[in-house]
Order: structure tokens, then C-alpha cells, then sequence
């Protein structure tokens, strides 16, 4: 677009100080926590005595550190999965015509809305071992006494105590890949899905030639966006189990929060941070690097 | 013909075991919140309450009232901050061509996918040295700033569709850069700016970390650290704490269900490309 040097200038001279104020905000920060992962800053006064990787050294020798990441792993898998595969089942009902669809879009969408603070209250009384999922099945005359979140029981190092959180944070993430599939479903043309009718390919057909293809790449997208949910989760776990038994349900975020700031060892949470970021700019990254090449084309 | 119909059928059952299984923590938290405390005993969580009242909802409320209050205070400022920042970020990045233009806008995008714990030591050291700390105009601060890249993001996404003959046009009437963005590209943003607002206000609503973070004293806590604090303690009055719960989730419920169409258009531009 044309536009004038003056305007130009100007225009910048505008961006300057918000820019300015935000990457300080950002990038000015992060540095900054770096540096205090490689203080000696474990205490209330600050503390900037170099020390170089000793916290990180400390950190991944910790087992709960440990356990956190093995968390962070099993609960992305399982949570990515069941978003992709419970969204894309429910835009693909939504697809079909059915009549009442903008009720059943409206009810899918719902939990979304909510903070997960309220998503952990509730789902913490449905999985309690006395009165929740428990009791229901005790009153149907089961003989029902899981742990859920508080037990300990662990299959190939996943902490059974996950699966609670998993099923909560999918009941809210469902809607969003959902939404995501069903924009990408409105967007394939009807002359398409007809002509592959008329070929004679049946519904399964359909599904798997015309329409998996055209959504894989919002199906990228959805996992990207999950992934950094999850690797960030924090205020579900934080409001639902905390850091459970033995850690099984921690998270890093839960990790830094406490050390940071109720233990008052800043270089130590600073450095769970730092890990943290890198982890979410290794998922980041590369997806930004696409997007905005392919836009520069 | 016959298939097809069968197949409906599959479909419906299968679209209202979902809707049941969407549904029912809400039954639970309605169910349970309209119980009066003499009816909170263990084993009845899931059974229908036998004399509903509002006794739950009465003392929930007494409790977060001021903390409502506090959300609402907290969230106004930002959603307007974050529609004017962002249209002004939006549209310089959408449609005026400068060097290291697009570097730029993809590390202002990759703020909005940092994890907010690497900035929190900094952030409470900052806030403090400004004398913010604790205080609700900092949380303000804190939610306008890295609330600015995804409103932006909203905004240069609506406008980069936005015709470049437009705006020569009213480049071609005498206008300056700016006078084209208030008198011709604002009057059309509205659509925009409804979905950056509620984006902006379910987010903040619904923020944690941060609230939690800088705010201490209870009587200015946001809603959501004051619901975590509510149901933090051990006590069963469950009623109280499930009546907080759904105090806490109305207002974004509302918007939710008022402007679904809106969330709906926010939710999906988050994913960068729109």
C-alpha cells in the first residue's frame, strides 16, 4: 500500500513506546528471570551472587522435578488426543445437519467461558474419593473405592491420579477444537462432498479421502494451541488437586508458584521457569517461524 | 434411504450423550448449591435436592460480593485499554510497510504464548519498585500489557481484509494516515472491537496466576483467587462453595451465551492465522 514517508514516521513514532513498554514487559523480563536462575537468590532479600547452573543442576536432580515433567508429558498426549478426537467427532454431528445444532454447539462450547479455577471446584468434588464418582457408584450398589486423584498407583510412570485432571480439562478444551474443526468443515465446498457422493463413496469414504486431508492443518494448529495449554497448566491443577501425594499430580507451574512464592526460593523457581519457556518456545517457535514465512510469500 | 435415517439416529444418540455429559457437573453444581446446609451430608451430592434454598447462594455471596466487584473494576479498564492499544498496534502492523515490520509483529505474537511464570519474579519486582505491587491498578497494568498481543492480533487480522484502495482513497480526500484510521477504518472496526472485548473480558475474568500473584490482601482480590480461597478450605458447607462457584462463572456465562458468536470469532483467531 502506498503511503506517504511522513505517515510512515509517524506511525512509528506511535508503535515506539507501546512496543518499547511491551517487549520490556516480555523480553526484558524473561531475561531477567534468567539471570536469577544463575543467582544464589533462595531467600527473601535478593541475592544476585552468580552461581552459574547450580539451580538448574539442583533442579533436575530433584525428583519432584522429575515427576513433573513425566506429568506434563502424559497429560499433554492424553489431552491433545482426546481434543482432537472428541472435538473432530463432535464437529463432524454438528456437520451432519442435525436439527437444534446451534443448542448443541452452544451446550459443547459452554465450559469454555469458564475459568479453571471453577472447572477445578467442581470437578474436584466429582472425583472426590468420599462423596464424588465414588459414592454415585457405591449407591448403584458398585463397591467403588478409587483413589482418583489422591491415589498413588502409577502404570509406566504415568500417575493414575492424572486421569482426573485429563478429563477435566478436556470437558473444557473439547469446545475449542471443536469450533476449530467445524469452521474448517464450513469452509469445504458442498460440490465437492456431492461429486465424491455421486462417485459412489460412502460416508467413512468421504471422511477419510475429502475431509481428513482438508483439516489436518487446523488439526496442527489445534495441537499447537493445546500443547502450550497444557505445558503451561497451572490454575486447574492449583485449584483442583494441588500437588498431590507424592507429586502425582504436580506440574512445573505448580512448581515454580510454591518455591517462588510461598517457599521463597526465587533462583530455584526462576530456573523451573526458564524450563518452562523453553519447552513452550520448542512448540512455539517453529509453528510462528511457518506462519509468518508463508505470509511474507 | 433406510441407512440414512438408522444413521440419524446414531447421530442424534451420540450428539445427546455428549450434551448429557457436558451438562452434568452443572447439575451437580446447581443441585448442590440449592441444598440448605441441613441437607449437606456426604453420600447425597448426587441426589436432587429435597427443599431447595438460596441459603448457599445468600452466604456465597456475602463472601464475594466485594470480590465481584473487584473483577468488574479490574475488567472494565482493560477491555478498554486493550481495544484502543490493539487497534492502534493492529493497524500500523496490518497496513503501513516499515523495515523488520513482520520480526517485529512475531515477537509482539510471541507474548501471548509465554508461560507468565517466567516474568512473575520480575514482574513482582517491577511492580513493587513502582509501588503497584498489591495494589489493583497493577493488576490493570499487568493485564492491559500482555493483553496487547492478541488484541493486536485481532485487530491487524480484521483490518489486513480491510481493501487497500480504501484507505488511498481517503488518502486521495487530503487525509493523513491517522485521519483515514479515525474517520474511515475505526467506524468499521466495531465487529472487531466486540470480539477483543470479550475476549479481553473472559480472560481477565477468568485470569489466576496473576491475580493471585499481586494481589494480597483479600479485600481487593479478584473473584477467582477469592472462589479458590472460599473452597481452599476444608470444611464441607459445599453448598457455599458450589453456589461461589457458579457466582463466579455467571458474568462470562452470560456474555458467553448473549454473544456466543463473537467468543466464537476470538476463540479462532487465537490460533495466529484466524
Amino acid at each position: 500500500m502506498y503511503c506517504p514517508k511522513k505517515d510512515v514516521r509517524l506511525a512509528v513514532m506511535i508503535l515506539i513506546p507501546l512496543l518499547a513498554l511491551l517487549f520490556l514487559f516480555i523480553y526484558g523480563f524473561i531475561i531477567w528471570s534468567l539471570r536469577v536462575s544463575f543467582t544464589d537468590w533462595n531467600g527473601i532479600l535478593p541475592d544476585m551472587t552468580w552461581v552459574g547452573f547450580d539451580n538448574y543442576k539442583l533442579l533436575f536432580s530433584s525428583q519432584r522435578f522429575q515427576t513433573d515433567l513425566r506429568n506434563t508429558f502424559f497429560f499433554t498426549i492424553f489431552f491433545i488426543a482426546i481434543c482432537i478426537v472428541g472435538g473432530f467427532l463432535l464437529s463432524y454431528l454438528l456437520y451432519s445437519k442435525l436439527k437444534g445444532e446451534s443448542f448443541f454447539r452452544i451446550i459443547y462450547l459452554f465450559p469454555l467461558s469458564l475459568s479453571f479455577v471453577v472447572t477445578g471446584v467442581l470437578w474436584r468434588w466429582i472425583f472426590s474419593p468420599e462423596v464424588g464418582l465414588n459414592s454415585l457408584l457405591r449407591m448403584m450398589g458398585f463397591k467403588a473405592d478409587f483413589g482418583w486423584f489422591t491415589s498413588t498407583y502409577s502404570i509406566g510412570g504415568f500417575n493414575v491420579a492424572l486421569i482426573a485432571l485429563i478429563i477435566a480439562a478436556s470437558w473444557q478444551y473439547m469446545g475449542y477444537t471443536m469450533a476449530m474443526f467445524l469452521a474448517g468443515l464450513r469452509g469445504i465446498p458442498d460440490q465437492l462432498i456431492e461429486s465424491a457422493q455421486i462417485d459412489g463413496a460412502g460416508e467413512f469414504m468421504i471422511i477419510r479421502k475429502v475431509i481428513l486431508p482438508i483439516i489436518k492443518p487446523i488439526t496442527f494448529s489445534a495441537m499447537i494451541v493445546l500443547g502450550h495449554v497444557s505445558l503451561k497448566i497451572f490454575d486447574l491443577a492449583y485449584a483442583m488437586t494441588g500437588k498431590g501425594p507424592a507429586f502425582v499430580t504436580d506440574f512445573p507451574g505448580l512448581f515454580m508458584f510454591e518455591t517462588t512464592f510461598r517457599g521463597n526460593h526465587y533462583a530455584e523457581g526462576a530456573a523451573i521457569s526458564i524450563m518452562m519457556l523453553l519447552l513452550v518456545a520448542l512448540v512455539i517457535v517453529p509453528y510462528l517461524y511457518s506462519t509468518f514465512r508463508e505470509e511474507n510469500r | 434411504m433406510k441407512t440414512r435415517s438408522l444413521n440419524k439416529v446414531i447421530k442424534y444418540t451420540f450428539a445427546i450423550l455428549a450434551v448429557l455429559c457436558f451438562l452434568f457437573p452443572l447439575y451437580i453444581v446447581l443441585n448442590n448449591s440449592l441444598k440448605p446446609f441441613s441437607e449437606v451430608r456426604i453420600s447425597e451430592m448426587w441426589l436432587p435436592a429435597q427443599n431447595p434454598s438460596f441459603e448457599g447462594f445468600q452466604e456465597a455471596f456475602s463472601k464475594l460480593s466485594q470480590n465481584m466487584k473487584n473483577s468488574f473494576l479490574l475488567v472494565i479498564p482493560v477491555c478498554l485499554f486493550s481495544i484502543l492499544f490493539g487497534s492502534v498496534i493492529g493497524f500500523i502492523f496490518a497496513k503501513v510497510r516499515f523495515h523488520f515490520s513482520n520480526v517485529l509483529f512475531a515477537l509482539v505474537i510471541f507474548g501471548m504464548f509465554i508461560p507468565y511464570q517466567s516474568i512473575l519474579i520480575p514482574l513482582v519486582r517491577s511492580m513493587n519498585a513502582v509501588r503497584l505491587y498489591g495494589k489493583l491498578s497493577g493488576l490493570i497494568v499487568t493485564h492491559i500489557v500482555y493483553g496487547l498481543p492478541i488484541s493486536s492480533l485481532m485487530f491487524r487480522n480484521y483490518y489486513a481484509k480491510i481493501p487497500d484502495e480504501l484507505i488511498e482513497a481517503g488518502m486521495m480526500d487530503g487525509l493523513r494516515l491517522w485521519g483515514v484510521f479515525i474517520n474511515i477504518v475505526v467506524p468499521i472496526s466495531l465487529p472487531t472491537m466486540v470480539v477483543v472485548l470479550i475476549w479481553q473480558f473472559t480472560s481477565v475474568w477468568n485470569d489466576f496466576l496473576f491475580a493471585v500473584v499481586l494481589t494480597q490482601r483479600p479485600s481487593i482480590q479478584p473473584i477467582t483467587v477469592a472462589l479458590q480461597n472460599l473452597a481452599g478450605t476444608q470444611v464441607i458447607e459445599w453448598n457455599v462453595q458450589m453456589a461461589g462457584a457458579l457466582i463466579a462463572a455467571l458474568p462470562t456465562l452470560f456474555v458467553y451465551i448473549f454473544l456466543g458468536k463473537y467468543f466464537i470469532q476470538g476463540l479462532l483467531s487465537g490460533s495466529v492465522k484466524g
